[in-house]
């Protein structure tokens, strides 16, 4: 029995036979290394995992974040020069007719202005001439007798009688002067 | 002698071929040998695994920036893997993520331990001992059995031998089976494929070495002598391949982790 135990470990001849000291050196350092991996490494490789997957993710989020940002801003700028486009449109229609508007007022305006000037001038002229009219008749008349008087000798104090040869002197003037004036 | 030493070689006479004896080296410290077999490169190989991992990874993290520097990307790569292609991938959205760190220690860990076999002067590939795969197999095997009892209660162990939607003649066949398969063979296969792949790719590189060696220093024949090169030149191709199955079994190994522990999780769902 003893001879068969040395002659089997001096020739190890069976390989399936384990040596109990190999089985308790790798099942202690297995464990020793699932512990630190577990601890230690793991942990670590995880974390660098998930951060570059947040990094990239975050980084493709960010750029669909600022491509929608800028097509939304390009959309805004885009229906604000539309706005800003009719908006003058309609600026510009609007001063034309406000000013075809004024021009048509200050012509009108004028017109009036004009009209009414000339209608005062008119009756200023006719109230002149009239005022003119009637001083010259007194005066011409006062002017006639008092000379005619002086030329006549004969005094002429009936009012009554001298207006009359006046008028009929002013008539003939008139007279004359309109045939002049016809002729 | 057993099934790894070449039959026709033990006839020869002249070259004695590598046992598996030749992949347990001595103890690093002899006098611990009256306790147990003592403490062997293959233990120090685990536990300098371990600090690398540990250190690296802590290392390649510790200032996180948003655009990776190559420490941090390469960190980053076996991060992702772990944590996506087999975690998400096989776990779903919704269960994945608790099981992330279990996950990345079961890829590192055995990646790195079974990369040790392809670095030079190291060259031990830590799994091709037995123990080492059945101690991680064992750790899994416990978790995803516990997993579906916390989640399902003992309800649990019903769920995981009685197929649903199978006619009910067919279940005395089928549960035994189920049970065999689930409870006793899972945590077997898982570990021994790690373990034999790992073997026998050690196997390989110190059968290429040692015949190597023999053909060239001990043949007088110089056409012989020629062969112990195009042996060389084999097992660096022997070499890559290696290199290829240590990170294919690394991964499939937490492949299968990530399987166990979602059949648990769902256990009710099929």
């Amino acid at each position: 029995m003893v001879t068969a135990a040395v002659i089997l470990a001096s020739e190890g001849a069976n390989p399936l036979g384990p040596n109990w000291w190999e089985v308790l050196v790798t099942a202690v350092s297995f464990a020793v290394l699932l512990f630190v991996v577990t601890k230690f490494i793991a942990p670590s490789f995880e974390k660098s995992y998930t951060d570059r997957v947040e990094a990239i993710e975050g980084g493709i989020e960010k750029a669909e974040e600022a491509q929608a940002e800028a097509n939304a801003l390009l959309e805004q700028y885009k229906a604000q020069l539309m706005d800003a486009r009719t908006e003058a449109n309609g600026i510009r229609e609007a001063a034309r007719a406000e000013g075809a508007q004024i021009l048509a007022d200050l012509k009108e305006k004028a017109a009036e202005e004009s009209a009414r000037i000339t209608a005062q001038a008119q009756v200023q002229i006719e109230s002149e001439r009239v005022a003119a009219v009637n001083s010259l008749r007194n005066e011409v008349g006062t002017l006639a007798t008092s000379l005619a008087s002086k030329i006549v000798g004969e005094a002429l104090d009936d009012d009554a009688r001298s207006n009359r040869v006046v008028e009929r002197f002013l008539a003939d003037l008139e007279n004359q002067s309109n045939a002049g004036a016809s002729k | 002698m057993n099934a790894f030493a070449l039959p026709m070689a033990s006839n020869d006479g002249g070259f004695v071929p590598p046992t598996i004896s030749d992949t347990h080296l001595p103890d690093i410290i002899p006098w611990l040998a009256p306790y147990g077999t003592g403490f062997g490169k293959q233990m120090l190989v685990v536990i300098v695994s371990v600090i690398i991992i540990a250190w690296f990874f802590k290392a390649a993290i510790r200032s996180p920036k948003l655009v990776p520097g190559k420490a941090q990307f390469f960190a980053e790569g076996f991060y992702n893997f772990a944590r996506n292609t087999i975690g998400r991938d096989i776990m779903g959205e919704k269960n994945f993520r608790p099981w992330v760190p279990l996950l990345f220690t079961v890829f590192t860990f055995v990646l790195l331990n079974n990369i040790f076999g392809a670095i030079p002067f190291i060259q031990l590939p830590s799994f091709s001992h037995a123990g080492s795969a059945y101690a991680i197999a064992a750790i899994i095997y416990f978790t995803w059995i516990t997993v579906g009892v916390r989640k399902h209660g003992l309800r649990y162990f019903k769920l995981a031998v009685v197929p649903q939607g199978v006619p009910v003649w067919i279940l005395p066949l089928l549960v035994p089976l189920e049970i065999i398969s689930n409870f006793i063979v899972r945590p077997m296969t898982h570990s021994l494929r790690l373990m034999a792949t790992m073997l026998a790719g050690h196997m390989i590189v110190i059968l290429a070495g040692s015949g190597a060696e023999y053909l060239i220093t001990e043949q007088d024949n110089i056409l012989l002598q020629a062969t112990g090169f195009a042996v060389i030149a084999g097992s660096v191709a022997m070499y890559f391949l290696e290199l290829l199955i240590m990170v294919l079994q690394a991964f499939v190994f937490t492949l299968l982790t990530a399987l166990y522990v979602q059949g648990a999780l769902d256990a009710d769902a099929h």
